[in-house]
């Protein structure tokens, strides 16, 4: 068979095709099975073995950029930290992300209390919102958390929050979850924070760092780990929810699949070429 | 099917289409939307890291070394020793160091006197320098050579493939990466496999990456179907 016709296709013809094996999902899903593999499993049972009433750190280190793979993790650990009665502190150290953080955590928090779950700004959660500074940050929590952030996200003094009368420090913390898009992100609280103030710690990331963080899963400097929108996926299935991760895994399988078609018939006609050329 | 009656959802919509126009050929509407972004992004986030750093950071803290009076409820600070008697974690009047190293890095816009920024990025080179390489030593070269170094025979058979293979992956892509000696005889089959290794890798990350980018286009997908055109 003849293929030498693809190599002076139009690349349009490829985004036309990507763009039709995504949108058309998103209108009429088809339900690509999901499984859970074992770093998301991880990860929900890390959280799920904190102990009730414990204070957590979640840190979400994104920017819009990131918001189709990290807000629905955001979102679904944010829920289950909520329903195990943890309390959570939640800081940022990407300039662009304080608002969207802020409007992801406080929406989720209202739709559990539309659900008639009494949860409270200042005493079950608090948003430290955006500090500058990257690792510096990180270490300088470790002398004080209200030293790093003498006021949260909405402007009110740290120390009259009566959720943070009793942090102290990464001592106060049962676990870090950390959300990360990048630098500064999961490697630097591993760097800075894990191997130094030995704070238990899991990640969800986005797909294109998940590679360089899995060595530190496999170390057991993670807990556990969700890497891009799969993982956040496989997480709210583990979790019986439905959101906007698990809706979009459909598009993602196909435009994937299409894109490794691509590769493989990309080689072929490379591979044929080779060897009809004298 | 609800159409949007937010005019800010009706703008990030056109401008997403704007964007994506490109995908057929570069035009008008994709070149302003790019620099719609460029200059917005820009302004977005000076104005942002001077409300979120400089005042919080800055000005506040120094406004309440010198004045003693809290700068948004202007109630008086009730606190012992005067604006320079510091502690960890109350810097007080101290903060115009970092402050005046801070505007020191202006001086680049001055060629006669730019020398003087060399000052603030000696510190910020010297703190970031020394923060990493402490971290990686810790978080990396420690923790990591240790979890390398797997027992060969694990509890079942496949975790002993799993570290056998981990093992001579390890060992393979690091003799890749030795240059002392020409890659020939056993060192070259070596070096080979440890290449092996490493394309696997690479097919991961780009597998990863592909997913990522992927998702990013689904974002935009689900924001003009579902927050723009209301086709939830």
């Amino acid at each position: 068979m003849n293929l030498s016709w693809l190599e002076k296709l139009d690349r349009r013809w490829l985004f036309l095709i990507v763009g039709v094996l995504v949108m058309g999902p998103l209108l009429r899903p088809i339900g690509v099975p999901l499984g859970s593999s074992k770093p998301v499993k991880q990860f929900h049972d890390a959280i799920a073995a904190i102990p009730e009433g414990a204070i957590v750190l979640m840190s979400c280190d994104y920017d819009p950029g990131g918001k189709p793979e990290l807000v629905p993790m955001t979102r679904t650990a944010f829920r289950q930290l909520m329903e195990r009665h943890c309390r959570v502190v939640i800081t940022c150290l990407w300039t662009g992300g304080s608002g969207l953080v802020d409007e992801t955590i406080e929406g989720m928090a209202q739709e559990m209390r539309a659900e008639g779950k009494d949860i409270v700004y200042g005493r079950d959660y608090v948003d430290l919102g955006y500090k500058a500074g990257y690792e510096a940050v990180m270490v300088l929590m470790g002398k004080g958390i209200a030293n790093a952030f003498p006021q949260d996200q909405r402007a009110n003094a740290t120390s009259s929050l009566p959720l943070m009368r009793e942090v102290r420090d990464y001592s106060s913390f049962a676990m870090l979850v950390n959300i990360s898009a990048g630098y500064p992100g999961t490697k630097e609280w591993v760097q800075q924070v894990n191997s130094r103030f030995h704070l238990p710690m899991v990640s969800g990331c986005t797909a294109v760092s998940a590679p360089e963080y899995y060595p530190y899963l496999q170390s057991g400097q993670l807990r556990g780990l969700l890497g891009g929108m799969a993982g956040a996926a496989e997480y709210e299935k583990l979790r019986g929810e439905k959101g906007s991760a698990t809706k979009g895994m459909d598009a993602q399988s196909l435009a994937h699949a299409f894109v490794a078609l691509c590769i493989v018939l990309g080689n072929v006609v490379q591979w044929t070429k080779r060897r009809t050329t004298p | 099917m609800t159409l949007s009656h937010d005019f800010g959802t009706w703008v990030a919509a056109l401008l997403t289409l704007c964007i994506f126009s490109f995908l057929y050929k570069d035009n008008p509407l994709y070149k302003f939307a790019e620099h719609l972004f460029v200059g917005v992004s820009a302004g977005y986030y000076i104005v942002l890291n001077f409300w979120t750093v400089v005042v919080p950071n800055l000005y506040d803290p120094l406004y309440r070394a010198f004045t003693r009076h809290d700068p948004i409820t202007h109630a008086v600070v009730e606190r012992t020793g005067g604006p320079f008697a510091g502690s960890v974690g109350d810097y007080r009047g101290w903060f115009l160091i970092p402050g005046l190293l801070g505007l020191l890095l202006f001086t680049r816009l001055v060629r006669r006197v730019d020398w003087l920024s060399r000052w603030s990025l000696a510190v910020i080179i010297g703190v970031y320098a020394g923060l990493k390489t402490t971290g990686f030593a810790q978080g990396d070269l420690v923790a990591q050579a240790q979890a390398s170094l797997q027992p060969l025979w694990g509890h079942d058979f496949w975790t002993s493939v799993n570290a056998i293979l981990f093992t001579i992956g390890l060992l393979t892509s690091l003799l890749f990466f030795f240059y002392s000696r020409e890659h020939k005889g056993s060192l070259g089959i070596a070096a080979r496999t440890g290449i092996v290794f490493l394309m696997v890798s690479f097919g991961a990350g780009y597998g990863y990456t592909v997913m990522s980018r992927l998702s990013l286009l689904i974002g935009r997908f689900q924001f003009l179907l579902n927050d723009w055109l209301g086709m939830k």
